[in-house]
């Protein structure tokens, strides 16, 4: 116990403030600490080239890594959420849309569209995690029905990369609807033999792997991702007792049994590549 | 029912009931106390109508969770005959949680599932307070599937806080048990029809709830997550329960209005747990009803009528 109190700052501590880093220029690994060089790191696709640690990336940059360079053609960019049940917390859902809105991305937490990976047609969903926590509401619920309703029509596989803290709650019974929605949608394309590849990322939790994520053909992760129904908080507050090292983290599914493999981000398309060219066939 | 369990916004029509009964035992013969306890009688049950007729949502969630409303093993005793219950998904264990079998309706062979809470302490643990884990949800589906290949109808009650949030359930894949349930069940050739009875507590409500018609009792919730759930995430207060409630707008009449179900049955007044047999009653009806009308749709029109009913649930401007 101390003695007595140390009136002023200990020395030393204000010398952060001296070494001034100009901002964006260098970034630290969450993981193991190594300074990057901010550049390079966007460069590795926000993978430290020290330890592998995947940090998220952007849906604009998930397009662009795994789709032929200029295939993307973007569908429904601009269906926007409505507040349709008043919700009101600290906040009203109307307020909450408006502030997503000015960020000036994506118009909700998903973007869809059509593209070629090294020359297979897909259709693609990619959920933008910056929109809301990638919640899915109806306007995302409805935006991946589409995608698979156009794959479908166009005899295409669907993929799904999903990173969503799960259902919208402002939007009660109809975000829950969504789950029934879209995987109603993916029982038609299992019936008509097209492939669905589900790429689960950090995060993917609540209504959203309990739906469309955990239904792929192929349950794609990356290295280290979180992937549960029920958040980490609930369960420990539910049962009361500590959880296991490692416990939803991709590695942890994996050795579940429930993905099928995990694959580095620096690594996808090749391979998403070749198991569509496995599974699918063109009509002729 | 021994003990009868009063929720607070009742209390005025309990302390008068119970004012009667002091009453009936003091008039012996005397006629103008007689009279008194007639006029009372009146008075309770118009008060009794009064206090229903304005529930507050968070009201109406309390009633839903009522320990003394008819759960699932309830309402198969009293609607259907000859129940034989199946047990286990072959393949883990068999989740208490859930309760499935064989039975007849109105002489008619069908196959009903619920989930199923406990009254008493020993058995709301068996039951595992009505939250199921994996293999409740795959056993659930097995008994699905098996009446699709025998030609019988699915009729579902739903009753669940959710889905069980423990170790266990998320090794055993619970995100992607209810996932498939909703998948399948989108695709199931025989008539499904779906009753929430109490609690439609998000994935896990919805994992046995895809149907051809979805009906909901008249003080039954239904939502996304609890509104105690809510109130801990949004309010970082677990016990804003009631703002949470009234946000979410759960109720039979919320989700009618957003072309979710397509009807509410009427409970008797005070609720489906003031009168088991009433409730079993105007179920049974508005059950065999929707039934007759979904037997006569051939198996393609039925599964494309429930894709396009559930397709259609979403509000946005595009």
């Amino acid at each position: 116990m101390a003695w007595f109190k140390r009136e002023k700052a200990p020395l030393g501590q204000g010398e952060e403030k001296k070494v001034k880093v100009p901002e964006g220029l260098w970034s630290k690994c969450p993981s193991c600490g190594e300074t990057i060089y901010c550049k390079d790191l966007e460069k590795n696709l926000n993978v430290c080239p020290k330890c592998g640690h995947h940090s998220r990336i952007s849906a604009r940059k998930r397009l662009a890594v795994l789709l032929d360079e200029g295939s993307f053609v973007e569908h429904d960019a601009d269906i926007v959420s409505v507040d349709f049940l008043e919700f009101k917390d600290s906040k009203s859902y109307q307020d909450r849309i408006d502030v997503a809105l000015a960020k000036g991305g994506s118009k909700d937490a998903v973007i869809c569209g059509a593209g070629t990976i090294e020359g297979t047609p897909v259709q693609m969903a990619v959920f933008d995690f910056s929109f809301m926590g990638g919640s899915m509401g109806s306007v995302v619920g409805e935006k991946i029905t589409r995608a698979i309703e156009r794959g479908l029509e166009q005899r295409t596989p669907v993929i799904v990369v999903s990173a969503s803290g799960g259902a919208r709650m402002q939007e009660s019974i109809l975000s829950l609807m969504q789950m029934a929605k879209t995987s109603a949608a993916l029982a038609k394309l299992k019936e008509m033999g097209l492939p669905f590849v589900s790429i689960l990322t950090d995060p993917t939790t609540g209504g959203v792997t309990a739906s469309f994520a955990m239904l792929g053909d192929i349950n794609m992760a990356e290295p280290k991702a979180l992937i549960g129904f029920a958040g980490p908080r609930v369960i420990e507050q539910t049962i009361r007792q500590k959880l296991p090292e490692g416990f939803q983290r991709a590695e942890y599914l994996l050795d579940h049994g429930m993905v099928d493999v995990i694959i580095d981000r620096r690594e996808m398309r090749q391979t998403l590549s070749s198991i569509l060219k496995m599974l699918y066939r063109p009509a002729a | 029912m021994a003990t009868q369990i009063y929720m607070d916004f009742e209390k005025p029509v309990i302390e008068l009931e119970q004012k009667i009964q002091e009453l009936l035992a003091l008039s012996g013969d005397n006629v103008d106390l007689k009279n008194e306890v007639a006029k009372l009688e009146k008075k309770a049950e118009e008060m009794r109508r009064d206090i229903f007729a304005n529930l507050t949502r968070w009201q109406t969630a309390q009633i839903a969770r009522h320990i003394n409303r008819p759960f699932t093993m309830d309402y198969i005793n009293l609607i259907f005959t000859e129940f034989v219950e199946l047990h286990g998904d072959r393949n883990f264990g068999d989740d208490h949680a859930i309760v499935g079998g064989l039975a007849r309706l109105d002489n008619e062979p069908v196959m009903v599932i619920g989930h199923q809470k406990g009254r008493d302490t020993k058995e709301k643990v068996y039951r595992n307070f009505g939250m199921p884990n994996p293999e409740g949800y795959r056993k659930a589906l097995r008994l699905m599937e098996m009446a699709e290949r025998f030609r019988l109808p699915i009729i579902t009650f739903v009753d669940t806080p959710g889905a069980f949030p423990g170790i266990g359930a998320e090794e055993r894949g619970q995100a992607e048990a209810i996932a498939r349930n909703l998948r399948e069940m989108s695709r199931l050739t025989v008539p499904i029809i779906v009753v929430i009875t109490g609690e439609g507590g998000s994935g896990g409500a919805l994992a046995i709830a895809v149907g051809d018609r979805i009906l909901m009792l008249q003080y039954s919730v239904y939502a996304v997550i609890s509104p105690e759930g809510c109130a801990a995430i949004l309010w970082s207060d677990g016990t804003k329960g009631e703002q949470a409630a009234e946000a979410l707008k759960p109720t039979a009449q919320d989700i009618k209005a957003l072309e979710v179900i397509d009807e509410i049955v009427p409970e008797p007044t005070g609720g489906a747990h003031r009168d088991h047999k009433a409730m079993a009653v105007n179920l049974h009806k508005a059950i065999s009803r929707n039934l007759k009308e979904l037997r006569k749709l051939p198996a393609e029109e039925l599964i494309e009528a429930r894709y396009q009913k559930f397709r259609k649930m979403s509000r946005f401007v595009e």
